[in-house]
């Protein structure tokens, strides 16, 4: 094979091929006076390494094509070589700002394949550490969001309170992002002593924290100036278009897998889903606002009733034998060496989970062989769908609107690129 | 009636031996149908008022190496107005001559087949789109299918391209 046509020179898009790449075929008067700008892979407002190619007409935006595949990694393909088990770790390093809700999206694809369900304890747990990843998602979002619009001083707010759910990882899990702390069955040790009273501290302060933010951007002018009739999507373009979470209920589709199709016991809490109408940047603003509030209720009831009991399923074929054991029984010590070895094995079929991320839809499509390790596994990542849309909310909008739609759909390009 | 089986008699009433097989697994029920009625089924569920799919979560490639056919594809359907999930599934021969796209069905569906071409190399017909996402233009393969090495590889650049790739097994035909 030769060496690929202009594989040590950059290639220069043309106008022509630029609109051939975005597919839509738009008739536009002069193009030829049309510039075409490369935003990204290094820019600040693009969150991550995301490359926009923009058409623009003056300042405003004529068409967008997104370039994506700086952070592949091939993640999907390196689940099939791992354990159902050891590829958990991978999934933190999708969504790498909620690292809880990939886990759970996954670990529950592997539980709905065995064919088991966690203790309610464990549930309770999962429930109360994915809103707490929730909360601390958004606020990523509102300070790198509010960066982008120039407001800085919420960026320092939101991330003094995100350490403080940090640390609250760090003190089950051990790690403070990449916690891989939901196992196949359970999750890797019960909660510490100290996590209920810390959490219960945090939500003492947080509502006044949010309280503090919203003081600082609500009817704040210059934000109101960013982000109102800004990006705006209906309702049917927003299904049409594969929109999921804050971004499709800020365009008023009243659609919450934690309400529609409940798991971990979700149906048990009482909780509100927050929905905008007017589909614009501010729209989406307010419902990620309001969730973070609705997270806080669900955190404290799941508090409330966390139920006694054990963490982890009584099957060991499943979840490896407590530490004490393995002196004691030689059972204990082969299924360990089983565990850790060679995993469990999964039946043949397939299966989707979908749970509700800080993003959206985040769905894990599982297929086992009957072996130990997963023969398919595909993520549905809620940031690569949003991508899509992307370009119908910029189309006709100011170069500087665009950096305020891309902070209003929330993308990550961990997940994007997988 | 069931929205499983309300969706199974809409199908076989407008094309009856379009359904080949109907799997149920752990809850999920999944349609394995025809692929050259693969569109006209998809406009049902999603037109017909007792269906309204109007909502594409997912499409997924499997490649299931050494059977024949030898790859199959996914689509996940939802309907909000009915909150159902539904699973079509078609077995794909030839990945070079895919299933129709259903980009004109579901808008997003041109973005998500990109994917699967990308990674798996099955070709939708009619979407005028497909092309290089995740991986440079000039990649050779589709990294997602089974018979593509998952690492051990020397990573070619323009000053060694020549020397590393006499040694790759697709060069010497």
């Amino acid at each position: 094979m030769q060496l690929p046509s202009g594989g040590d020179t950059i290639q220069e898009l043309t106008v022509e091929e630029l609109r051939a790449k975005v597919g839509t075929g738009m008739e536009i008067e002069d193009a030829e006076e049309h510039l075409l700008l490369s935003m990204g892979p290094q820019h600040p407002s693009t969150h991550g390494v995301l490359r926009l190619l923009l058409e623009l007409d003056g300042e405003n935006v004529v068409n967008m094509a997104p370039d994506i595949g700086f952070l592949h990694t091939g993640v999907e393909k390196n689940m099939e070589a791992k354990t159902y088990t050891k590829a958990l770790v991978m999934t933190d390093r999708l969504d790498y700002l909620s690292p809880m809700s990939n886990n759970l999206g996954y670990i529950l694809a592997v539980e709905k394949l065995l064919g088991v369900e966690a203790t309610p304890r464990a549930q309770a747990i999962r429930v109360i550490l994915t809103e707490l990843a929730r909360v601390s998602s958004h606020l990523v979002w509102l300070g790198t969001h509010a960066l982008d619009l120039a407001a800085m001083s919420v960026f320092l707010y939101c991330f003094r309170e995100r350490e403080y759910i940090l640390d609250l990882f760090e003190m089950c899990s051990g790690q403070r992002m990449m916690v891989s702390y939901f196992r196949p069955g359970g999750l890797w040790r019960d909660i510490p002593e100290e996590f209920e009273p810390a959490v219960r501290e945090f939500l003492n302060f947080m509502p006044a924290r949010i309280a503090d933010y919203e003081a600082l951007t609500k009817r704040n002018p210059i934000w109101l100036a960013r982000t109102k009739d800004i990006g705006v999507v209906d309702a049917a373009t927003a299904v049409a278009w594969g929109m999921t979470g804050p971004s499709l209920r800020g365009s008023g589709v009243n659609w919450d897998i934690r309400k529609a199709q409940p798991y971990c016991g979700y149906e048990d809490y009482d909780f509100d889903v927050p929905v905008a109408t007017e589909g614009d940047v501010y729209a989406r603003y307010l419902c990620r606002m309001e969730e973070m509030k609705q997270s806080l209720r669900i955190i404290e009831q799941a508090l409330n009733k966390l139920p006694k009991g054990p963490v982890n399923i009584d099957d060991r074929k499943i979840v490896p034998p407590p530490r004490a054991e393995l002196g004691r029984s030689m059972e204990a010590v082969i299924h360990h060496f089983k565990l850790w070895t060679e995993g469990f094995s999964a039946p043949t079929g397939y299966v989707y989970q979908s749970v509700e991320s800080p993003r959206g839809e985040f769905a894990c499509y599982l297929r086992g062989d009957g072996g130990p390790k997963p023969a398919r596994c595909h993520f549905r990542t809620p940031s690569y769908v949003h991508l899509a849309s992307l370009p119908h909310m910029s189309k006709g909008r100011f170069v500087a609107d665009v950096v305020s739609i891309i902070g209003s759909v929330d993308i990550v390009l961990g997940e994007i690129d997988r | 009636m069931t929205q499983d089986q309300l969706v199974v008699d809409k199908i076989k009433a407008a094309y009856p031996d379009a359904i080949e097989e109907v799997v149920d697994f752990r809850g999920e029920r999944t349609l394995i149908v025809q692929p050259d009625k693969l569109k006209a089924i998809c406009y049902i569920l999603r037109n017909n008022t007792d269906c309204q799919y109007d909502f594409l979560s997912d499409i997924v490639g499997d490649d299931y190496l050494p059977e024949f056919p030898r790859f199959a594809v996914s689509y996940h359907l939802y309907s909000i107005p009915k909150n159902h999930r539904l699973r079509l599934r078609v077995w794909v021969e030839d990945p070079d001559e895919g299933p129709e796209t259903v980009g004109p069905v579901w808008p997003i569906a041109t973005w998500l087949e990109m994917e699967v071409y990308d990674l798996m190399g099955i070709r939708f017909q009619g979407n005028g789109s497909l092309r290089r996402l995740f991986l440079p233009e000039d990649w050779q393969g589709h990294p997602l299918r089974k018979d593509y090495p998952l690492g051990y590889e020397e990573v070619q650049f323009s000053f060694n391209w020549q020397e590393i790739d006499a040694k790759k097994p697709y060069a010497k035909d």
